[in-house]
């Protein structure tokens, strides 16, 4: 191997930086973590929707308008699923940038490239989060569902206070892993036009044949935008586990401990007929009578 | 007796081919605590669950207050906010804190406001004796402490009658006492509870009215004194004589 290489290397990268550091690649990777960040937000959002419809629980005697819906949904669902996890996305690009044009005679058709990598990237990465988001959802124990349906709560309470946030928890790692296959596979978009980091190294390596050295820049930077992406969702992570400890609330001294509450002979704790309030109330005013004396010694 | 809350009336239930409730009969009036006992596999928790619609009934029908809710069509979240259920798992929500698993249903299901629904929730808990730790998170109790909070959670939502599906039966022995010892207090305020259990002291001393359930089917029912005392089924002899110490 030839050492003598890296020097060299590193000029040709400084002189790269120094002329297309800040108008292309830095530019460009702005441009491929908003459409990442944006695409994957949109992308939660519509597979935890697709969750949720999967999962509306259906049995034989439910009135037969109900259960058609219902098969009609899981039909449509499924179908998108396939559909776009099974096509590759950079043609799923094509098919609705030149598609709609092409079948409405220039009528329908999007001006900006944004809006349609937005969608496309959004939409892929909604089919692959809708199975994730069931699996999460299949995680949790069937007793959450029956601890809050026993209290009433109907599916759609039941999915939004007690399932969507344990399955969220449960598929974080999955989020990030969409999330940092969007940061990389949002150069295909370039089929369309869209500028991203990679369509800097292409723009820059076109014009001035430094395909390795601008490489080399693309290959540090993809690392660092997912090594970030990586340290933030591990952050995120952690901090939806909360913390390991709890504060005991300072104990009411009236309070007595369980099984002596509530006795109909005895009153309740609260109740100013009870012997036991009398006496507790007694002790507290006489511990408060000593602290302050005991405060007044010390001054 | 006082005013009827739920009236079971041949209710039957089937998983596939295999009939594992057969005629039930019974009724629940206000202030009642009526114990259900048997062996394991008689139906009694697939019976309270039916009484709570978690398990749909295949026949019969279940009257409360007169109505059927078994039917189709009957709003079957709003009937369970008038039932509580208190499980042998705890079923907490983990994502939450004891304060919040107490609240939720309060500001979610009776649109309570957050004041309201803490004010009431710190009370039950105070009751059943956790007030200290309603910053705690389920994963961080005892099984103990998981019932007494999973009792407040129930109680939180004033429920017209509670349902208990064999609540000590996850509980290491040292434990049992302190969920029994809110039963019992809960049963001297007036609770009306339908409790399925093994313990049977409990069933002797607190309840109003034993079910005893054998094979689907309820063997025998009436005062614990008479069914405790003078069990007129062989079948019931044969099984409470398991329980000699009591």
């Amino acid at each position: 191997m030839d050492w003598s290489r890296f020097p060299q290397l590193a000029e040709d990268i400084a002189g790269l930086w120094a002329k297309y550091g800040v108008v292309n690649y830095l530019s460009g990777m702005g441009r491929t973590l908003t459409l990442a960040v944006v695409a994957t937000l949109i992308g939660c959002a519509i597979g935890l929707a697709c969750g949720i419809l999967q999962t509306i629980p259906h049995v034989k005697t439910d009135p037969p308008a109900k259960r058609f819906f219902l098969a009609v949904i899981r039909v449509v669902l499924r179908i998108y699923i396939e559909v776009f996890r099974g096509t590759p996305m950079i043609l799923q690009a094509v098919f609705i940038f030149y598609g709609l044009p092409y079948f409405t005679n220039n009528t329908v058709r999007f001006d900006s490239i944004w809006t349609v990598s937005i969608l496309v990237v959004s939409i892929n990465t909604g089919a692959y989060m809708a199975e994730s988001v069931r699996g999460g959802i299949l995680s949790i124990d069937p007793g959450q569902t029956e601890g809050a349906k026993a209290i009433g709560m109907t599916h759609f309470q039941t999915m939004m206070s007690v399932i969507l946030p344990q399955a969220l928890r449960n598929i974080m790692p999955q989020i990030g892993n969409n999330f940092i296959i969007n940061i990389k596979d949002t150069s295909v978009m370039f089929i369309i036009g869209f500028t991203d980091f990679f369509a800097a190294h292409k723009a820059v390596a076109g014009a001035t044949f430094t395909y390795f050295p601008s490489a080399t820049i693309e290959m540090a930077g993809y690392l660092t935008m997912t090594l970030i992406a990586s340290f933030l969702l591990r952050w995120m992570e952690k901090r939806m586990d909360g913390s390991d400890s709890y504060e005991l609330v300072q104990t009411d001294s009236l309070t007595m401990t369980a099984g002596t509450y509530n006795h109909p002979a005895k009153g309740s704790n609260y109740d100013e007929h009870s012997k036991e309030y009398h006496t507790k109330q007694k002790r507290a005013g006489r511990n408060l009578r000593k602290h302050r004396q005991n405060d007044g010694e010390e001054r | 007796m006082g005013e009827m809350i739920l009236e079971i009336r041949h209710l039957g239930k089937s998983f596939g081919s295999h009939e594992v409730l057969r005629d039930i009969d019974f009724t629940v009036a206000k202030g009642d605590v009526t114990s259900i006992i048997g062996a394991s596999g008689s139906g009694k928790s697939t019976l309270l669950r039916c009484v709570n619609l978690l398990e749909t009934p295949t026949s019969g029908e279940i009257l409360y207050h007169g109505k059927n809710v078994a039917d189709r069509g009957v709003n079957a979240p709003a009937y369970r906010s008038h039932v509580g259920m208190v499980f042998q798992s705890f079923n907490l929500f983990s994502n939450m804190t004891v304060l919040k698993n107490c609240m939720v249903g309060q500001m979610k299901v009776l649109k309570k406001s957050q004041e309201e629904a803490r004010a009431s929730a710190l009370k039950y808990l105070d009751d059943v004796g956790m007030g200290p730790y309603i910053n705690a998170k389920p994963r961080q109790l005892s099984g103990g402490q998981k019932q007494r909070v999973a009792i407040a959670r129930a109680l939180a939502m004033d429920p017209e009658v509670l349902l208990f599906d064999e609540p000590t039966s996850a509980l290491d022995p040292e434990m049992v006492g302190e969920v029994l010892a809110v039963m019992q207090s809960l049963a001297q305020a007036g609770m009306t509870m339908l409790v399925v259990t093994h313990e049977m002291a409990f069933a002797r001393d607190v309840s109003s009215h034993v079910v005893y359930m054998n094979q689907g089917v309820i063997c025998e029912e009436g005062a614990p004194s008479e069914v405790f005392g003078n069990p007129q089924k062989q079948e019931t002899k044969d099984f409470l004589s398991r329980f000699r110490s009591v």
